[in-house]
């Protein structure tokens, strides 16, 4: 074990006709490096055409935006490289406010307890989602595609029931509401500029995410779950476990912001969410990250974030019509899904016969 | 080239010990019966092959031992122990390990990560215990040069090897991991003539180890080259069942295209 001079006879022939990938070949191979050189080239851009976006205030600003998809869009691109798909993450946003501010309201509840029923109850819709998934085998955009019209019209029809309205009574007078706004929603000044707490949430949690993926065991699982679950589960990786736990990852952070948005704002409009969930996919496959399962890391995913923010907000600041955003996200879509599929051939391509 | 064997290879193995005796074993899929009446015994540094056409069985038989799938009749005992597998994790920790013939790897991860898949060196205990990123590439880097698997660069894709390279990795990996059975899915199924011989070698030097080698296969000129006993099935039941003393490598190529059956074919067709 410790010597390796001895090289067997048939080794020569065998290494002999292997091709090595240049270096340009292997850094493209890397998931993130696309959604990189496009968040650069899009950077600049609006450096050129939006004078406004010429600021530290206002790249803060973009950071925030990026921020709150970003944080979800975590987990959700850790649960696409585990080969699965959530529609519903963009609901459960809006569900975990929603049962946090009308529990505690209704009831006169302390909110803190109404944010930890909240975690219970998102861990638990995300629970729900993943136990299908793996126990009945139906494909996750089917399931979730589920859940996701459950909870939309569940959130509506139970905010209804018990407000008369289809959005929560205002509760920042109520007790807890200080200590939860400073961990959700508050911001602090560095000089001039306005640093949301969120930003500094979303860096953790990327690089939490990173680690995760690339340092432990439960992220090499993560990959071969979504690169091949047979041959996982053959080698003893509990499958149905990482898909079951990605599942609730996506709900915890969907949580997350469903208790900075309520924070935030105060009051929560029942239909709001809706749509995110795809805005978390775009960010998760700009950045690298594979529609099959497998492939892709964190950085590339917050690197998608950005490119959503920044191109949000600089429409904005570049003066035109914010309604042409979306048809600018679907371009990029189509562009970094072709990217993918290139650097997927590349990555897999076989060299030797 | 065997050098991992016989490092890894358990010391309590004594050639000739039987380590998996199946006794009557059936299974049925609701109203369909897929195996009946198996009467198998794996012994130590012995290849034990099962042959058969497709839809003969193999694949049900191995699923069993494999702990995918619990057999419903017989017994089937493991070191003397009585056993039914409800996870292939429990036919692990039984020192049971199979390599399938096209999931044996994880083609987008890397070589030394596909390697220690399910099996990872951490350091520290917990959920957020770090890799031994280096000592695992270390490690994965010389044992597949000691059995003639030189991979350029251990980060590559392991999708990026041929075809018995992934094998010869599926194997290293689960006799590193203390493997004392060894299920062999198809093995050469897919591969060319001199890829095939590289796997053959390496099964063969798997038996001289110590192992019990079960060799699933369709080819008969493979089976005979490295195997000490033969099972042929043919629709769920051992249409054969010989030690390779009692048996000729023609016999085996006539079971398998069809025995009888060829010979009563060849008589109508002749009329």
């Amino acid at each position: 074990m410790s010597q390796t001079t001895t090289t067997p006879p048939s080794a020569p022939a065998e290494a002999s006709n292997r091709v090595t990938l240049g270096w340009s070949n292997r850094l493209l191979a890397r998931p993130e490096v696309g959604a990189l050189v496009a968040a650069i080239v899009i950077f600049i851009f609006f450096l050129v055409v939006a004078p406004a976006f010429r600021s530290p205030a206002s790249f803060f600003t973009v950071l925030y935006q990026s921020s709150t998809i970003g944080i979800v869009a975590v987990a959700v691109g850790m649960l696409m490289i585990g080969g699965e798909f959530d529609l519903s993450a963009g609901v459960i946003v809006t569900t975990a406010g929603l049962v946090n501010a009308m529990f505690c309201y209704q009831l006169g509840i302390n909110l803190i307890v109404g944010a930890v029923l909240s975690l219970v109850f998102s861990l638990l819709i995300g629970f729900l989602n993943g136990y299908l998934v793996v126990r009945t085998g139906i494909p996750s955009f089917l399931i979730t595609l589920g859940t996701f019209f459950v909870l939309q019209g569940a959130n509506l029809g139970v905010t209804k029931l018990v407000t008369g309205s289809v959005s929560t009574p205002n509760i920042n007078q109520m007790a807890g509401y200080g200590t939860l706004d400073a961990i959700f929603a508050s911001s602090f000044k560095i000089g001039s500029v306005t640093v949301e707490i969120t930003v500094i949430w979303w860096f953790l949690f990327v690089a939490l995410s990173a680690f995760i993926l690339q340092r432990t065991r439960i992220g090499n699982w993560i990959y071969a779950v979504g690169g091949n679950a047979d041959s996982a589960r053959a080698v003893g990786v509990p499958v149905k476990a990482v898909k079951i736990g990605l599942f609730m990852t996506v709900s915890f952070l969907g949580w997350f912001i469903g208790m900075h948005t309520l924070y935030k704002f105060d009051t929560l409009q029942a239909g709001n969410g809706i749509g995110n969930e795809f805005l978390y996919i775009i960010a998760a496959v700009v950045g690298g990250t594979l529609l099959t399962g497998g492939f892709g890391n964190a950085i590339g995913v917050a690197i998608g974030a950005f490119i959503f923010g920044m191109t949000s907000l600089c429409i904005v600041y570049a003066g035109w019509d914010p309604n042409w955003f979306r048809a600018f996200l679907g371009v990029m879509l189509l562009l970094a899904v072709m990217v993918n599929l290139y650097v997927k051939r590349l990555s897999t391509a076989r060299k030797v016969g | 080239m065997t050098d991992t064997l016989s490092e890894h290879a358990d010391p309590g193995l004594h050639s000739g010990e039987p380590l998996i005796e199946m006794k009557d074993v059936g299974k049925t899929y609701g109203a369909i019966r897929a195996l009946k009446g198996i009467n198998l015994t794996v012994r130590a540094g012995e290849v034990t092959c099962v042959l058969g056409d497709n839809g003969a069985g193999k694949s049900t038989l191995i699923k069993i031992m494999a702990g995918l799938h619990p057999h419903n009749e017989g017994t089937m005992k493991v070191d003397g122990k009585e056993v039914s597998f409800g996870s292939p994790r429990e036919s692990l920790d039984h020192g049971i390990a199979t390599v399938y013939q096209d999931l044996a790897v994880v083609s987008l991860m890397e070589v030394w990560r596909n390697f220690f898949l399910g099996s990872e060196l951490t350091s520290g205990k917990g959920p957020f215990a770090t890799l031994r990123i280096a000592d695992m590439k270390r490690i994965a880097d010389e044992e597949l040069r000691k059995m003639g698997v030189v991979v350029k660069d251990i980060n590559q894709p392991i999708g990026t090897l041929s075809g018995g390279q992934r094998q010869c990795v599926a194997i290293a990996r689960a006799v590193y991991f203390g493997a004392r059975v060894l299920i062999l899915d198809e093995p050469t199924a897919a591969l060319g003539v001199k890829q095939s011989g590289v796997v053959l070698k390496y099964t063969a030097a798997a038996r001289d180890a110590g192992l019990g080698v079960v060799f699933i296969t369709h080819n008969p000129h493979h089976a005979y080259l490295v195997g000490n006993h033969f099972v042929i099935l043919k629709l769920g039941q051992a249409v054969l069942d010989k030690k390779r003393a009692d048996v000729g490598l023609d016999e085996l190529t006539r079971q398998m295209a069809g025995g009888d059956e060829l010979t009563e074919l060849s008589h109508e067709l002749q009329k």
